[in-house]
């Protein structure tokens, strides 16, 4: 069984009068199907009101599905004895890095999630220094978090995640309020989770740039998953990609330009090298 | 001008004050705050000032850093100054047209800016020098026993450890919001006070949303880091007593003995 395993879940937001009765619903994730195996790392695209955030809370169990199915780690989201199993082992990460953190010293936000679940002080303490260590933070263990950047802030709440020793982490845009250095470092910092500590990793971005490093990607429009494939395959559908109002890298829309004006390069080139190479064997 | 107030802000430094257990602090900053109301004469002034000096100069917070956590208060010390000065009945010192200030006035007024300085002074020493965290688990820990007679003492902490560690950022979105409308041309500063107080609406109003919005992301986090209450949590750093905070229990203890039994001897003296 896959490490996670969604089968036509479905989620309304349903919105009443003062009566109570239905004024209208919202559809927000429709039939969607959703496969990762452990040690993957998944991204999942889309525009803004795709749906996409409200699918990742509910890997979580911080929303419940109004319809269909979601497995986690071979348990059912919908039975409520294996709620806090589920948020154990499914960190998340949020948008903003102000509103995640709890304590005013980052060692002791790290040990605020393992706290919660009981574990012992001294396990505490190795826990909060290995995943301070993992995101390059333990410099800065007994700062607050209110002098850091924006980046740094990321990565403590990474870390934070990490030291629950969840078993896949969920980025809920977690680069979406961050400048270009940020964007990098957290990403780094994901990347090296996901190769070094075979963590799952389900990054949920609206940026092009980020969904390279996914081994694959879902791309999602109105609820609905749209795409699925290894990020290679989705950006050579650069039209289908412009159809659901997503842009490509640079890179990969010069080449696709290139090739449609007589060129005969490959589709679904994602880097700077990658492209310089492709034309260099042209001539 | 926001960014001034250092009550509540922990200031990280390396001294014996910040090592003292927290529930030895509150205990130090309740009977200090205690005696300032109980002393009397010199003597009782010259051994709370002492006191005080003592450890700000023990906890290796900068005094000028204190003392700016004063500012936000000149406005209630003018007025309590001013309120005791000509309010007070007693042996008139000077008079003009249908004011008065009396010997009394002039004592009252001296020692209310006294208590009022040094309180402030006494209590950002705590929390200076321990963190929303200590803080929080320290009166979690004092105030346990009401917990049988189901006073939610975890929750209590738990929201004050939060507010504290918001007050910053609440703070500096003030400042931007303010900054954003005056850009925008709204005016802040003149008119009466009561003009000035609806400009304040136009910020307050976005500070609110933004507060709850906050909120309702933080719970989210929260969750999601499985917070479900005290029951069953553990502690990075659990509270325990050491040598040195028994001897600073001694220490507290006859200090307030001192102040005491000082107001007792100048008070049968007189």
């Amino acid at each position: 069984m896959n490490f996670i395993e969604a089968r036509k879940l479905v989620h309304e937001y349903i919105r009443r009068d003062e009566e109570g009765n239905v004024e209208s619903i919202l559809t927000a994730v429709d039939q969607v199907d959703l496969d990762v195996k452990q040690g993957e790392f998944v991204a999942i695209l889309g525009h803004n009101g795709s749906g996409k955030s409200t699918l990742a809370k509910h890997l979580n169990v911080l929303l419940k599905a109004s319809g269909g199915s979601l497995w986690v780690d071979g348990k059912d989201t919908q039975d409520g004895d294996n709620l806090w199993d589920i948020r154990q082992n499914t960190g998340m990460v949020f948008q903003n890095p102000d509103n995640q953190i709890i304590a005013s010293v980052v060692e002791e936000d790290v040990a605020f999630g393992p706290e919660n679940i009981g574990v012992p002080t001294s396990e505490i303490w190795n826990r909060v220094e290995k995943s301070l260590k993992s995101v390059g933070m333990i410099q800065y263990r007994e700062h607050s978090p209110n002098k850091l950047s924006g980046g740094q802030k990321q990565r403590i709440a990474i870390a934070g995640v990490m030291a629950m020793e969840p078993k896949c982490i969920v980025l809920d845009e977690p680069t979406a309020m961050l400048d270009p250095n940020g964007r990098f470092e957290v990403l780094d910092a994901v990347t090296q989770l996901n190769k070094e500590k075979n963590v799952t990793v389900i990054l949920i971005t609206h940026y092009m740039e980020e969904v390279i490093r996914a081994d694959r990607v879902y791309v999602m429009d109105n609820g609905k998953v749209v795409m699925q494939g290894t990020p290679r395959s989705i950006f050579s559908q650069v039209d289908v990609l412009k159809s659901y109002r997503l842009d490509v890298p640079q890179v990969t829309l010069l080449a696709h330009e290139l090739r449609k004006s007589g060129l005969p390069i490959s589709e679904g080139i994602l880097t700077r090298q990658e492209l310089a190479e492709a034309l260099c064997q042209l001539y | 001008m926001l960014r001034d107030i250092t009550i509540g802000q922990y200031y990280p430094a390396n001294s014996v004050i910040h090592r003292l257990d927290p529930r030895v602090k509150l205990m130090g900053v309740l009977s200090f705050v205690v005696s300032l109301f109980v002393f009397r004469g010199l003597a009782g002034f010259v051994s709370v000032t002492l006191a005080l000096v003592l450890i700000i100069h023990l906890s290796k917070v900068p005094f000028d850093y204190m003392v700016r956590g004063l500012k936000p208060i000149v406005v209630i010390l003018i007025i309590t100054v001013i309120f005791n000065l000509f309010l007070t009945p007693g042996e008139p010192l000077v008079e003009f047209w249908k004011l008065r200030i009396t010997w009394e006035g002039l004592e009252h007024a001296i020692l209310m800016t006294i208590r009022l300085i040094y309180l402030i002074l006494g209590s950002s020493v705590l929390t200076l020098t321990t963190t929303p965290n200590q803080l929080t688990d320290g009166m979690e820990q004092a105030l346990k026993p009401l917990n049988k007679i189901h006073v939610p003492v975890h929750e209590i902490s738990m929201m004050m450890s939060i507010a504290l560690r918001f007050i910053p950022i609440l703070i500096e979105e003030t400042d931007k919001i303010m900054k954003a409308q005056l850009a925008r041309g709204a005016d802040f500063e003149s008119g009466n006070l009561i003009k000035k107080a609806k400009s304040m609406v136009p910020l307050l109003v976005p500070l609110f949303v933004s507060a709850f919005r906050r909120a309702n992301d933080l719970a989210l986090a929260m969750e999601a880091r499985c917070y479900r209450g005290g029951d069953g949590r553990t502690k990075m750093k659990p509270l325990k007593y050491c040598r040195r905070d028994m001897v600073a229990y001694v220490i507290i203890g006859a200090y307030f003995m001192a102040v005491v039994l000082l107001r007792m001897f100048l008070y049968f003296g007189r």
